[in-house]
């Protein structure tokens, strides 16, 4: 087993797309996080004469701010895991793969691990990429950064283990699915269509209102134990706990698809 | 090296849908020789590989490495080494990538990669990303890939496909020498010609079923040698053929070329008849056409 999560961390090592896109997701966050940030600070400063309803301010907007890394940033260590598997695919290296890797549950096994390490390195660049954008406009133009709160550096813990998850489970749907632009279509229209729809549309009607704490995006709103979209009217999120079983949960089907319905399948 | 290990295809047959891509093949494959697995294209050659290395699940059969099947070995990379397509790589990672991330299953340290890339002659290229690698540098690499854990079985699918000429004799000068060191070779192709001098065995498939199973030496011995000769008095070379039955083939300017016999024969029974020879040899003994009778493929298609 440690050979195997050795050899996949070579694999992964070794292409340039994961730091492509870890570059891209961070200067992305960066952007959103400083865009999040003026518009708490630019709120305060004019204060509710107009709205009625004041904006955001002091620590809520710095923790609504560096809570924005999982909910507009989860596309992409989704994307980065589902490449460890349709990599294999696409270029075809899943036969010599399964030629020193017979045993289908070791490789899977292997990828996960594998994906939930690199997972963390992903959540830790892309949290410091929220915090880097909305940090210094929080300081210069609003309240404060808040960066020595401790609820705040909790945040920012859970908002990385938050990404490595995600990150092994896009490596769990990259080997059920494992045509890549197959793949990487489905995420990117779930994250950035479907969930999001469904979640808003989910609270106007009764009957799916306690479905919508079961969707990926508010399980992990429920680890992170704040929701972004909760400010769009969204309530009733899971507990923490519960909230990381279901994320557990939607990794164990696709991980279990991958070992028993693609690599059951003769290969080549 | 693991102990030497027979390959053995055991009643193999594999149907998708209706198509038998495999057909009830039983066959072996011995230790210490080059055994050249051949069949037209669509035989289902690749097909058997793959079951044998546990990559296909068979219809019905077995295959076996020594007594064990691929899936239940358990160092199946010490004890088989197998490059089933020479365009399995990111074209992202180098060469050198491409073997580190195999190493630690392999169970050899990266010095290995290392030495294999310049065994394979890809050392100045190792540190090079394989998107830009030709057909023989990729063939190379997939060779060295199938070394690595230094296997008794090493089973390469058309490893001659994209090579020059220099590096088909320097592969057949490695493959002569894993059988010399007591390994089991399976070296498939599609072309007879180009395995011919390098195996000694060969196994002849096609429409997925067993056509033929020999030395290499016995497959010769089915085709029948030709002579041609060159005689100012062709008609007398002719009816002496008749005489001696031979089949006879009259061509220009006195030449003739004659089937079912060989240089030898000729010569005794042309002095005994006092015909005046000006040419006598040997023309190939004709083991492209017992392939392609074997194979059941009309001559004509294949004259490339």
């Amino acid at each position: 087993m440690s050979a195997a999560i050795r050899g996949e961390f070579r694999k992964f090592l070794s292409t340039r797309m994961w730091w492509i896109l870890g570059l891209a997701m961070f200067a992305y966050l960066l952007f959103l996080g400083a865009v999040l940030a003026f518009s708490f600070a630019y709120g305060s400063t004019t204060a509710s004469v107009d709205t009625g309803a004041p904006l955001l301010s002091g620590e809520d907007a710095a923790t609504m701010t560096y809570s924005l890394t999982s909910p507009l940033g989860y596309v992409f260590p989704l994307i980065i895991g589902s490449l460890l598997f349709t990599n294999e695919f696409r270029h075809q290296t899943i036969t010599p793969t399964l030629l020193v890797e017979p045993r289908r549950t070791v490789l899977v096994l292997a990828k996960l691990v594998v994906a939930a390490i690199f997972g963390v390195i992903i959540g830790v660049i892309a949290t410091a990429g929220t915090v880097a954008g909305g940090a210094p406009v929080l300081a210069l133009m609003g309240e404060g950064a808040y960066l020595g709160n401790s609820d705040v550096w909790s945040l920012l813990g859970w908002s990385v283990v938050v990404m490595a998850i995600w990150n092994v489970l896009g490596v769990a749907i990259g080997g059920l699915l494992t045509n890549q632009v197959a793949a990487i279509i489905v995420i990117i229209g779930f994250t950035q269509f479907v969930e999001p729809i469904a979640r808003v549309a989910m609270t106007a009607v009764d009957a799916l209102q306690g479905v919508s704490a079961y969707l990926p995006g508010a399980a992990a709103d429920a680890v992170l134990g704040t929701s972004f979209f909760g400010s769009m009217g969204e309530t009733d999120l899971l507990s923490r706990w519960a909230g990381g079983l279901v994320m557990l949960a939607y990794i164990a089907i696709f991980a279990l698809g991958a070992r028993f319905i693609t690599l059951r399948r003769d290969i080549g | 090296m693991t102990a030497p290990a027979a390959v053995t295809i055991d009643r193999l047959s594999k149907h998708f849908g209706p198509v038998r891509a495999v057909d009830d093949l039983s066959f072996t494959v011995r230790p210490g020789a080059v055994t050249g697995f051949l069949g037209p294209n669509g035989a289902g050659k690749t097909t058997t590989l793959r079951m044998l290395l546990g990559l296909v699940r068979p219809t019905s059969g077995r295959a076996l490495i020594g007594d064990t099947p691929y899936l239940e070995l358990r160092q199946p990379a010490q004890t088989v080494g197998a490059s089933l397509e020479a365009s399995a790589f990111h074209p992202g990672r180098s060469g050198l990538d491409h073997l580190r991330m195999f190493a630690p299953q392999v169970g050899v340290p990266e010095s290995r990669c290392h030495e294999l890339l310049e065994l394979v002659g890809l050392d100045q290229a190792k540190k090079r990303r394989v998107g830009g690698y030709s057909m023989g540098m990729r063939q190379r690499l997939a060779l060295a890939y199938a070394m690595l854990g230094d296997p008794a079985v090493v089973i390469l699918d058309e490893p001659a496909n994209g090579l020059d000429p220099q590096g088909i004799v320097w592969l057949r000068q490695l493959l002569r020498a894993f059988a010399d060191e007591g390994k089991t070779v399976l070296v498939s192709s599609h072309v007879l010609s180009e395995v011919q001098s390098t195996v000694d065995d060969v196994v002849i498939i096609a429409k997925g079923r067993l056509v033929h199973e020999s030395s290499l030496g016995d497959l010769r011995r089915l085709a029948a040698p030709s002579v041609e000769v060159l005689s100012p008095t062709p008609q007398r070379v002719v009816e002496l053929a008749q005489a001696q039955q031979w089949r006879a083939e009259p061509q220009h300017d006195g030449l003739v070329v004659l089937h079912n016999a060989d240089a030898a024969q000729v010569g005794a029974a042309a002095f005994a008849a006092g015909i005046e020879l000006h040419r006598l040899a040997d023309v190939g003994v004709g083991l492209e056409d017992v392939f392609l009778r074997l194979t059941g493929e009309p001559t004509q298609e294949v004259a490339v």
